[in-house]
């Protein structure tokens, strides 16, 4: 596996590699064992207090607070464990490579429509839906948790607790499930996951316009407004990047409306794919990159630095060496929030701080989950 | 759904909560008079009826905020309430309680068209939203059939779905953010104007949490670009299995459609005298199939599942020549529910969930339950997300049928379980379905769920009792969890 990587070929309309390797497929004996030996972890490291650190791919460990804690790892935990696209649901265990899932779902015309980043081949399930980032579809299809439709997780005592379904509809309960996308493994171990997979678009195109930023915000805005198959949209450099996706004949008449430089197929695909994995050019720059969730509508930010914007408007990556206060406060203003995603010092904490009742029911929340306090403690804030 | 006793009101502590709550708020907004509170007895989940000790109708946040701190000061217990539309008795009063209605909060606060969302107060009734976006040729996606009277709020609370959730989603897909107070009166910021939020996804627990976690007071939805078009065909087919294999073959080819419905031959039956929606009534299944979009994307579609649906096998088909046409087909569908409830004294609606590709052995399973138990079912069906309404037909004054019917209803969802799916689609858990609960969670995921409402509302106050039964009741109740594993004997047949 991780062969794929950097050598993979091109498939389709996306330029992410393929990557051919298949989980082994492994009795279900075992399978129920390597459950019984994550638990047993949990349970040991429950009773004497001692941090895990859950890890899957490793491959965002740039991501959130300070690592602490005795690796578990979950990579052992792998493999499709029912995939029908009629039923538009994939159920796969949690150390499946993502690449294997994309591989699988692309044989069959679909993709997990939220783009997650991969940040490296050895990316897993798990890990994409306990960081809960979504890429470039985001503002159109939906973020992680709008497609988790149900977890099987190992709680704080090792407890095997399933939430959701394999269904598309389902209200018995509290939704667990959607909680557990983005909460950094620190309510539980994510063992499987369903996920709501949709059909590829038939058709897409990529078109470039050459404007200011102020101009590119209200394009995105005023475009969102009408019916048009806008799948993404990315502005960095006085570029603004458009993906049109859907029936053939929509993409041509909203192409023509958008008017810009149409690019092939291959450009676009590495153009996204550089926006979708941060390695297009404007990501080198050496400075902390802060990734600000913003109303949409929020004009040029007035801050320091160099930016990309995403999701017609509602994503804002900044290079800068600002203070983290002021970045904090613009954010907030915007009426959004601003995480340091990679670099910079994050003594001063990764994620906008929340006010005490929210924060009082996150920390009832970790503890109704993990009341040891052992699974990724501090990875999310500092308090829990 | 058998009526249960009613708890008599305590008069003195009645008197003791009605008094402190008209300490701030007007005479008419604290009801405790039997003719007074009565109306609010029951949702739209009528077999079961309880009068609250007390009614509360604030006006505003700051209202809300003294009632929340006042009932949690004294320990009472709170109803919040839109406009009791609920089919799964989630609004149900308590004896010992204040029904909190919000339906006065009915004010839409901010349309933002460039940002393409509205602020609206929890009492905004969920089509008003539409009304008002309508203007900017902007919508708000999530469409229950009662949509012309049940509020944001309810929606919240049950996360409300609709006939065109397969492609727009839900009501936790279509909101940003809810201001919402904590049992001790705490304003909470849950969500943001941008598209996530710092922390856990509280946005995503709140919804569908059936009053228990916090009190909603503000809800900023999404809005959508109306479609430029949209375009509805009908199938039929002489089979049901061939129906359901139709559907499977519609989303195999890549398309999913803006609503896609099922009906069996009873509810087409009951249906097209009450509309005369054009239906053919010797069909043994139809389905409703709509595209929207483009005018070219619509035509693209169209096309496509026209052959689909030949391929499939269809009896007859027809599309839509224009808009009225249309909503005519729709007309139909969306009047099932009453069109039912005039053939029959009372019904009683079922909201299970499957994997698509169990519709024909879960309709053919229903069929038997109606030799069984002796009783008529229709069948409504969102057969692009597998959420299936049996309409179970009965007369309520005859306590044989209605015990019957409970009967029949808790079989259909515990086959829902078996093949997969669940017991709730989007009518919610409420007091209905709590004992199926206990099939369908293990004892220690239960006590979770009940940790997740203890982080919120240590002292159980807000809508004790609903939505998650206690591990007593289960052991009453004597079912036990039915694990619907992949792993457990995968290679025996089931039939």
């Amino acid at each position: 596996m991780g062969e794929g990587w950097d050598g993979g070929v091109n498939c389709g309309e996306t330029s992410w590699p393929c990557i051919t390797s298949v989980s082994p497929v492994i009795p279900v004996a075992e399978m129920s064992q390597i459950i019984d030996q994550l638990a047993a972890s949990i349970r040991e490291a429950a009773a004497r207090g001692t941090p895990l650190r859950i890890v899957g791919g490793g491959t965002k460990d740039f991501y959130g607070g300070a690592l602490r804690g005795e690796t578990l790892a979950t990579s052992a935990y792998r493999g499709i464990v029912e995939y029908d696209p009629t039923e538009l649901v994939i159920t796969a265990r949690a150390g499946t490579p993502l690449a294997e899932i994309e591989g699988a779902l692309r044989e069959k015309r679909q993709m997990l429509a939220f783009e997650p980043p991969h940040f490296g081949a050895t990316t897993t399930l798990g890990g994409c839906v306990a960081a809960g980032l979504s890429g470039p579809r985001r503002a159109c299809a939906g973020a992680v948790r709008d497609f988790v439709l149900g977890v099987r997780m190992l709680d704080g005592n090792g407890r095997d607790l399933h939430f959701g379904g394999r269904v598309m509809k389902n209200v018995a309960g509290y939704d667990v499930s959607r909680l557990m996308a983005g909460s950094l493994g620190t309510l539980g171990l994510i063992l499987e996951a369903s996920l709501k997979v949709l059909p590829l678009p038939p058709a897409e195109a990529t078109l470039h316009l050459k404007c200011a930023e102020a101009e590119a915000l209200a394009l995105m805005n005023e475009w969102a407004g009408k019916p048009l198959p806008i799948t993404a949209t990315a502005f960095r450099n006085d570029d603004l990047g458009v993906r049109l996706s859907g029936a053939g004949a929509a993409v041509e008449a909203a192409a023509k409306r958008i008017g810009g430089t149409r690019v092939d197929t291959m450009l676009a695909g590495s153009f996204w794919n550089g926006i979708r994995e941060q390695t297009d050019a404007w990501f080198s720059d050496a400075r902390p990159l802060w990734r600000l969730s913003v109303k949409s509508t929020t004009p040029p930010l007035d801050l320091p630095g160099s930016q990309l914007i995403e999701w017609g408007g509602a994503l804002r990556w900044l290079k800068t060496d600002a203070e983290a206060r002021t970045i904090r406060e613009t954010a907030a203003r915007a009426r959004g929030h601003a995480t340091l995603f990679r670099g910079g010092d994050k003594a001063a904490g990764v994620f906008q701080p929340l006010s005490t009742p929210l924060m009082k029911i996150h920390q009832r929340l970790k503890q109704s989950f993990d009341p040891a306090g052992i699974l990724n403690p501090g990875r999310m804030y500092p308090e829990f | 759904m058998t009526a249960v006793t009613e708890t008599p009101v305590n008069l003195m502590r009645q008197r003791g909560a009605a008094a402190a709550l008209r300490a701030f708020l007007p005479e008419s907004s604290v009801l405790f008079e039997r003719e007074d509170v009565k109306p609010y007895e029951c949702d739209g989940l009528s077999a079961y009826r309880q009068v609250p000790m007390v009614v509360a109708l604030p006006e505003n946040e700051g209202e809300v905020q003294r009632i929340l701190k006042t009932c949690f000061t004294l320990r009472v217990p709170v109803v919040a309430r839109g406009a009791g539309t609920g089919l799964s008795g989630g609004a149900l009063p308590l004896g010992n309680g204040v029904l909190l209605s919000l339906a006065r909060m009915m004010r839409i606060l901010e349309i933002d068209p460039r940002a393409r969302t509205a602020r609206v107060q929890p009492g905004v009734r969920n089509l008003a939203i539409s009304e008002a976006a309508a203007p900017y040729g902007l919508y708000y996606a999530p469409d229950p059939s009662s949509q012309i009277a049940c509020t944001i709020g309810g929606n919240v609370a049950e996360n409300s779905g609709g006939v065109h959730c397969l492609k727009y989603g839900l009501t936790v897909h279509n909101i940003v953010k809810l201001r919402a107070l904590s049992i001790e009166g705490e304003v909470m910021e849950i969500g943001s104007d941008g598209l996530d939020a710092a922390g856990y996804d509280l946005l995503a627990l709140m919804t569908g949490s059936e009053g228990m976690l916090a009190v909603v007071t503000e809800v900023t939805v999404k809005l959508l670009p109306r479609p430029s078009r949209a375009q509805c065909m009908l199938a039929a087919f002489d089979d049901v299995t061939k129906a359901g294999q139709a559907v499977a073959n519609i989303i195999a080819a890549g398309i999913i459609p803006a609503g896609l419905e099922m009906m069996d031959k009873p509810a087409t039956r009951a249906v097209e005298p009450f509309v005369n929606a054009g239906y053919p009534l010797d069909a043994e299944a139809l389905l409703i199939c709509e595209a929207d979009g483009t005018d070219e994307e619509v035509e693209e579609e169209m096309r496509r599942m026209q052959e689909v649906m030949r391929a499939s096998g269809a009896t007859e088909m027809r599309v839509s020549r224009d808009e009225a046409e249309r909503l005519r087909f729709w007309a139909g569908r969306k009047a099932a529910f009453p069109a039912v409830g005039r053939i029959t004294p009372d019904y009683y609606c079922m909201d299970g969930t499957i994997p698509r590709r169990h519709v024909g052995e879960v309709l053919r399973g229903i069929a038997g339950m109606e030799k069984k138990y002796r009783l008529r079912c229709a069948n409504v069906f969102h057969a692009g997300d597998g959420n299936l309404h049996p309409l179970i037909m009965y007369d309520a004054n005859d306590s044989d049928q209605l015990q019957r019917t409970e009967a029949f209803g808790a079989e259909i969802l515990e086959l829902c379980i078996q093949v997969g799916g669940t017991i709730t689609g989007e009518h919610g858990v409420g007091v209905e379905k709590i004992n199926q609960m206990c099939v369908q969670f293990t004892a220690e995921e239960l006590e979770a769920l009940h940790r997740v409402k203890h982080a919120f509302d240590e002292h159980a106050l807000l809508n004790p009792g609903k939505a998650v039964p206690t591990l007593a009741r289960c052991a009453e109740f004597g079912r036990m969890h039915v694990h619907v594993g992949q792993e457990k004997f995968p290679d025996l047949p089931r039939f």
